[in-house]
């Protein structure tokens, strides 16, 4: 029994670091279908990472321990994150342990190591990728707050287990509500996780840059962890997303036989969100960077009318 | 004093002044709103006239071309740089080059990046090249901001991405550019002086490689200069092929910067779109004309190959099917609200201080000045093809995005009457020997003006190629656009720029 557990909760941390990549190489192939582009194919993020791996970092003779710690830090705090999410079953050891608040200070602690680690060498890109970065973040965080808090209402706990048990037994059922924080839970991913309209993954122009930024400094295998832990958090984020608001196929019980359907839909979720991404990303320009805080007000304001339709009305 | 009228398709006059009248002239065509062209100079101490300062100044559609002796020792000029702000640059050039010192008041070096000594000028005759000086850079004074909260950001020459080497300083509060200073000069290559060494008619294959994005307009600009120097006359058919190269050129560049502009605004479709109709175009480029980009078309004295029948129908076509591409990416681009909001307004120009800088090309269009050379100085055949000029009063980077797609519009439409009346006969001359000493050649190339003078000793047959890229007079308007602008902007103003680094450079 509890060496079930232990070792549902060991395949889902190999499956969120192993299938990450391949998330990722399945939006861009997604983007470049839309963009009549061939593609690259779904196995390109796995060639980059190995190609990253076997190449020497150079780190500068400034930097301190922080800069050199901070790929392993992000890496940890994700795959910690992707633990403690109830992605195929909610009988996880570690997803009962905690809950949607301490898996929004995860992600948080993660922010706050990258953007030190940015500003550790005091180089101008460094310095603004991290102010940017923070500006993002502190505006992101609260509307994920309010995210979280609409379905916790309904369920009566933050805890992401009890919220996709609660959930999943209403069966399909339309909550105004849910539709309210779904789209702001949108918003506040493509934010996150330094997608477009936000910020540009694919830009190679250092001015621009917000995520990209904190990453110039960084190469081989430190570059390899930093690039690997992002895919791993859009992973989660989207894991988190189809826990609140599709928690449909999540095992509940003891039973084996009903994870390879759970890991399926897992898998039909994650390419259902990776293309709907990738549609976001071809059909929205890049925002200004001062409209960034008109979007994820927008994103808040969304968040708090979903706790109001669900607090006043009770739907 | 008095003007020779040049034997050129250009309206030119050329005279020797003095410092005096070098001034006067100059004062008075800045208060009839003159435009200065180009500022360079040669060393004609072989022809026994010194150090020798030229300027070429376009007032009231007459161009003027006056050469100033500067001596010989100690070689000095009266600046023009207060009244024409697009010669500052020039003139610390001039010096780096020239060891020609002038009045002005900035005297940080240009285009010197400590690759020679501070007494050496490579542009004299004399100067032997030594070893590469290994030397750290010297210090370059940028002129700073103060104030709470004001920082520097320090960008290139080397960036994150694989583009030019250009360095640009920052002083921003927050994101917002409080000020911006340019240095350039990191590909200079020596070009002026590989030319001198090079006989004339050989030096075109050299100057068409300058600036690849414009090599039909550089070697079209020096072939009309070599070909004043040669009393060559060129056969119609080969100025109308020119023509149909230079117009081929535009287009390919504004196709390709639309679809760059695209990718900067964060829209990737387009740039997809915009790169596939343009390396179409370039793929035919290839097949007809033997070179994707171009270079070696244009020689002195014509072309380098003829176009048939078949091919004739082909670019004729290819331009009915692009105008149609373009015109439905247009529409896309138009109404697509998130492009719009990070084009409108942003990096603006505003007329008068476009006019006051000596904006030239795509960029004074853009903010409602008209200068096309194609339609003030038209040369044929473009005198008889009534260019449009295509104007936009915005000045942002929304303006310059639409004077491209309206100049790929007209350029077809340019290419299709070409075509439809391509005279025949040979496509090429004998260029001859040269023998007179002054040449100019100038082409609307798609960045702006690109001129070509050639000075020459027909006793000892030495001469000096000087080659002006428009980004001269626009890199400094580079400087105002983004005042007030985010950082984060930067790179999409740039873009909508896109002025050359190696033809600044050179």
């Amino acid at each position: 029994m509890i060496m079930n557990l232990f070792v549902r909760q060991i395949v889902q941390i190999l499956l969120v670091i192993a299938m990450a990549p391949l998330l990722m190489g399945w939006i861009r192939q997604c983007r470049a279908w839309l963009a009549n582009r061939a593609g690259a194919g779904l196995l390109q993020p796995y060639r980059e990472l190995s190609k990253l791996l076997r190449k020497q970092p150079i780190v500068a003779h400034e930097a301190s321990p922080l800069f050199v710690a901070t790929p392993y830090i992000l890496f940890t705090t994700m795959v910690v994150a992707g633990a403690m999410v109830p992605m195929t079953t909610t009988r996880l050891p570690l997803a009962g342990v905690s809950d949607a608040v301490a898996l929004a200070g995860v992600f948080a602690l993660a922010r706050i190591f990258a953007a030190l680690a940015a500003m550790d060498l005091g180089t101008a890109f460094g310095s603004m990728g991290a102010r940017r970065a923070m500006l993002v973040g502190f505006l992101a965080e609260p509307a994920l707050l309010m995210v979280l808090f609409t379905p916790a209402m309904i369920s009566g706990s933050t805890s992401l287990v009890v919220i996709v048990r609660q959930l999943a037994r209403h069966g399909i059922i339309l909550y105004p509500s849910m539709a309210f924080a779904a789209a702001a839970y949108v918003m506040v991913t493509l934010a996150e996780n330094a997608r477009l309209p936000v910020d540009n993954p694919d830009t190679h122009l250092e001015l621009t840059m917000i995520h990209e930024a904190l990453n110039l400094e960084y190469s081989g295998r430190h570059l390899a962890l930093i690039e690997w832990s992002v895919a791993i958090k859009l992973f989660v984020y989207i894991g988190i997303g189809a826990a609140l608001f599709f928690p449909w196929g999540i095992t509940q019980g003891h039973d084996l036989a009903a994870l390879p359907i759970a890991y399926a839909l897992l898998l039909a979720k994650l390419a259902a969100a990776g293309a709907g991404l990738a549609v976001i990303e071809t059909v929205f320009a890049k925002l200004r960077l001062f409209r960034v805080p008109e979007f994820l007000g927008t994103a808040f304001l969304l968040a708090v009318l979903g706790l109001l339709v669900r607090y006043l009305f009770g739907h | 004093m008095s003007w020779m009228r040049l034997s050129s398709p250009l309206p030119i006059h050329h005279a020797w002044v003095d410092s005096a009248l070098w001034r006067a002239l100059a004062v008075q065509w800045h208060c009839e709103d003159g435009q200065l062209i180009a500022l360079w100079g040669s060393d004609e101490r072989p022809a026994g006239l010194g150090f020798v300062v030229h300027a070429v100044i376009i007032c009231a559609d007459k161009w003027h071309w006056i050469s100033l002796r500067a001596g010989i020792d100690n070689p000095r000029f009266p600046a023009l740089s207060d009244l024409f702000p697009a010669a500052a640059r020039q003139e610390r050039a001039l010096f780096d080059l020239l060891g020609i010192a002038c009045d002005a008041g900035d005297t940080r070096s240009w285009l010197r990046h400590d690759a020679w000594g501070p007494a050496d000028f490579p542009l004299r005759r004399d100067f032997t090249e030594g070893p590469p000086t290994t030397s750290a850079d010297q210090p370059y004074p940028f002129i700073s901001v103060r104030g709470n909260g004001v920082h520097e950001i320090a960008v290139g020459p080397i960036h994150a991405g694989t583009i030019e080497p250009g360095h640009f300083r920052f002083s921003v509060v927050g994101d917002e550019i409080l000020r911006l200073e340019e240095r350039l000069g990191y590909t200079h290559k020596g070009v002026a002086k590989r030319l001198e060494g090079m006989p004339l008619r050989d030096g075109g294959r050299l100057a068409g490689r300058i600036c690849a994005d414009s090599t039909a307009a550089y070697a079209g600009a020096y072939a009309m200069a070599v070909e004043m120097v040669c009393a060559c006359a060129v056969p119609p058919r080969a100025l109308w092929l020119r023509a149909l190269l230079w117009e081929r050129e535009r287009i390919a560049n504004h196709l390709g910067d639309l679809g760059a502009l695209c990718q900067d605004g964060g829209l990737a479709f387009g740039h997809t779109q915009f790169g596939l109709l343009k390396e179409r175009w370039i793929q035919t480029h290839g097949r007809l004309f033997g070179h994707r980009y171009l270079m070696d078309m244009i020689v002195p004295g014509g072309v380098a190959r003829d176009l048939d029948a078949t091919a004739i129908a082909l670019l004729d076509s290819e331009c009915t099917t692009l105008v149609a591409a373009t015109r439905h990416l247009q529409y896309i681009v138009d109404d697509h609200a998130g492009l719009q909001e990070r084009f409108l307004g942003t990096g603006r120009l505003a007329e008068a201080q476009a006019r006051a800088l000596g904006a030239v090309g795509l960029a004074a269009r853009a903010s409602g000045v008209s200068c096309d050379l194609r339609v003030s100085a038209p040369t044929p055949p473009y005198d008889i093809l009534n260019t449009q000029i295509s104007l936009h009063h915005g000045g942002d980077v929304a303006a310059r995005v639409a004077v491209r797609f309206e100049e790929i519009y007209e350029s077809a439409r340019l290419i299709r009457t070409l075509l439809a009346a391509l005279p025949t006969g040979p496509v090429r001359a004998d260029c001859g020997r040269p023998e007179g000493s002054l040449g100019l050649g100038a082409v609307e190339g798609w960045r702006g003006l690109i001129l070509v003078a050639v000075t020459r000793a027909p006793d000892t047959d030495s001469h000096h190629v000087h080659i002006h890229d428009p980004s001269w007079q626009n890199w400094p308007l580079l400087e105002h656009a983004v005042l007030g602008d985010l950082v984060p902007d930067f790179p999409l103003i740039n873009k909508s720029f896109n002025l050359a680094y190696s033809g600044h450079d050179q």
